[in-house]
């Protein structure tokens, strides 16, 4: 589904991603984990085309499609969706709105029909309920005066109205508390299917309890650096980084 | 009418038309829009053309009293297009009711525009000889709008000084919808003074929708006297125009009063707007809020003046002035410039002004969700305008006005939409 070979990235000049390898096959979940500025939150950025980011050398494709020849908006329809780290607020923009938007964009670049309204509710309504969302954030304008859970609640309804091929959490986990941790998790589980796969960014191992990934793989200074099962975040969260780092500079 | 005529041609060879060496007119330069040859209808010749046949609204649903001001002249009235006005309003030419009602008009007219030391009001009180009178007596509540729609219509460049009056006694109620059109390809100035008097208790709204051509200059004066307890909201609105200068001005002269003044304005190509307002606190216990937002694309100009007096005897004043602007490029150029000029020691107030870019993280978001880069630049637009759009009390109008900047953003609105007379 996603190749990615020895992709290099900088922001304003600096280097973030070294050379950075990973396949991700339908159905497979994989966490990614890993030090501050280790370049996780730029792998996502970079995965969905944010301009910020320029990239130096490297191929990724997806499904097929030279992923990096797409603009941001493509990528999206193509079926990859992330859930931000950071969601941002549109005020004047309504949720209702924004979702109606996005949806018949999508149709449109798969040549279908705009959604009617009666789907569209029906489909808003069936969502929300999944991630036991609040009626009255679904009016409001786009993350405006949200709390940090339920703009990362927001994420995943969105995800959830999206239906993407390739699903990637940006330290979805930060700033949740066990409830909300639980209801997010809840509903990346039952979106979950043998066609798509997911990306997980995290720093701890706390959200790998209520979804259990398939592969865990460390990055570190640009590169994935180890790659194992679910046990590998578990050793991580029990000795740290700093056995990595001795090992990646012992070499 | 006459009456004042010569002090104002005195006043107005004293001062010339305005330069942009004064201060209230650094923004705007007018040199070149004047300095054009226009013809002036002293003479009072007819114009061939019936607005009644050939308008069409721009805002259908809006079931308005509607009149027109053809140029500079108040088009006589086709009673078959409007109901019968309620007991003792009376809506007509200016000139007409002068003759009519001399007492009545001489009470008010002039009475707040000749105390402005202002080339462009100066040369509208010696030229002006017609435009809309609106007297609304004690209590009455019109109840609908009345619309008057600004007609350009003329085979050469050409001027139109007209003058508007509008009285509402004690608890009265109306609502006011100014529409500017042109309808021929030629140069037009069009330099008009409007006059209301709110008295105490009353209610007046003031809508101006502007929709001319980039040959427009269009020089506007709404000045407004508030008595106590009454209740004015002014929203102008520039869709799209040449160069655009309106001076509006609220006196706020009795206690308890609420004012709104409200404006958007979105530019491309090389069009101008300047508005510059002033809402003048002069009595203590009144409340006011100002919001101004501009979208400005290519080389087009804005600028806004934000003038906030608070006497020294008006305490307990609540002031609040808002002006947001979006730069959709570099060449655009917006001005801004609030200021206050408080005396009283014991008021609320706040401005703020922003000048800046789309949120190119707002941007983003919206195309990792599939939205194209243009769609998401609109949404992001239409949504900075909204809360101007939002103080619009007509439920028609607002309708009509949220499709109407959605068209101008992804500009298909390069005139004046639904008059026949442009096509």
């Amino acid at each position: 589904m996603l190749q990615i070979k020895d992709l290099h990235a900088n922001i304003n000049g600096k280097e973030i991603l070294k050379g950075l390898n990973l396949t991700v096959r339908p159905g497979e979940i994989h966490a990614i984990m890993g030090p501050n500025g280790a370049g996780k939150s730029t792998l996502s950025s970079v995965l969905t085309g944010n301009p910020v980011f320029d990239v130096t050398h490297g191929e990724v494709t997806f499904l097929g499609k030279n992923l990096l020849e797409l603009a941001p908006e493509e990528r999206a329809n193509e079926g990859i969706f992330l859930s931000f780290q950071y969601p941002v607020e549109i005020p004047g923009v309504s949720m209702v709105n924004f979702m109606r938007t996005a949806i018949n964009e999508q149709r449109k670049y798969r040549n279908l029909p705009p959604v009617s309204a009666t789907d569209f509710l029906r489909l808003m309504r069936e969502k929300k309920e999944l991630v036991e969302m609040d009626n009255k954030l679904a009016n409001r304008s786009v993350n405006e005066g949200f709390s940090g859970g339920e703009k990362k609640r927001n994420e995943i309804f969105q995800m959830a109205m999206l239906e993407p091929r390739l699903s990637i959490l940006d330290e979805t986990d930060s700033g949740l508390d066990i409830d909300a941790l639980r209801i997010v998790a809840n509903g990346v589980n039952k979106l979950k299917s043998p066609e798509n796969a997911s990306i997980i960014i995290t720093h701890y191992q706390r959200l790998l309890e209520y979804i259990v990934p398939d592969f865990v793989h460390v990055l570190y200074d640009g590169r994935i650096v180890k790659s194992g099962d679910k046990t590998l975040a578990l050793e991580l969260e029990n000795k740290g980084y700093d056995w990595i780092k001795q090992e990646v500079e012992g070499k | 009418m006459n009456d004042g005529r010569d002090a104002s041609f005195d006043k107005f060879r004293a001062l010339g038309f305005p330069t942009t060496q004064l201060e209230n007119y650094k923004y705007t330069d007018l040199s070149q829009a004047l300095s054009i040859d226009y013809g002036l209808n002293i003479n009072r010749l007819n114009v061939p053309v019936n607005p009644y046949e050939v308008f069409t609204c721009d805002v259908p649903g809006i079931h308005s009293y509607l009149y027109f001001v053809v140029n500079d002249g108040f088009y006589p009235v086709n009673d078959n297009r409007n109901d019968t006005l309620p007991e003792g309003v009376i809506i007509g030419s200016l000139s007409e009711v002068s003759k009519l009602h001399p007492e009545l008009v001489a009470k008010y007219y002039g009475k707040l525009s000749s105390t402005k030391n202002d080339g462009l009001v100066a040369f509208n009180g010696a030229f002006a000889q017609d435009g809309i009178f609106m007297y609304v007596p004690k209590n009455v509540q019109l109840d609908r709008p009345v619309q008057l729609v600004n007609i350009m219509r003329s085979d050469v460049d050409f001027m139109a000084n007209s003058h508007n009056l509008i009285i509402l006694e004690d608890g009265a109620k109306a609502q006011l919808l100014v529409c500017d059109h042109t309808v021929n390809d030629v140069h037009f100035v069009s330099n008009r003074v409007t006059e209301v008097f709110v008295a105490e208790n009353a209610s007046y709204e003031h809508y101006k929708l502007e929709n001319t051509h980039n040959k427009t200059t269009n020089l506007s004066t709404l000045l407004i006297d508030q008595k106590d307890s009454s209740n004015v909201l002014a929203n102008v609105i520039t869709l799209h125009n040449g160069l655009t200068r309106n001076m509006i001005e609220i006196a706020v002269n009795g206690e308890h009063c609420d004012t709104t003044l409200a404006g958007m304005v979105i530019g491309d190509k090389n069009q101008q707007v300047d508005n510059f307002t002033s809402i003048l606190h002069n009595k203590p216990n009144c409340t006011s809020r100002e919001l101004f937002k501009y979208v400005l694309d290519d080389v087009s100009k804005g600028a806004f003046t934000g003038k906030l007096y608070v006497a020294r005897d008006a305490q307990k004043t609540a002031a609040f002035q808002t002006n947001k602007n979006i730069l959709l490029n570099r060449s655009a150029k917006m001005r801004t410039k609030p200021q206050l000029e408080i005396y009283a020691d014991d008021v609320k107030c706040s401005h703020g002004a922003t000048i800046g870019q789309l949120d190119e993280s707002a941007l983003f978001y919206m195309r990792q969700r599939g939205i194209p880069q243009k769609e998401a630049r609109l949404l992001l637009m239409f949504a900075f305008t909204a809360d101007v759009i939002e103080d619009i009390r007509i439920d028609a109008l607002k309708d009509r006005m949220k499709l109407l900047v959605e068209k101008r953003l992804r500009g298909e609105l390069s005139k004046c939409e639904g008059c026949v007379i442009c096509q």
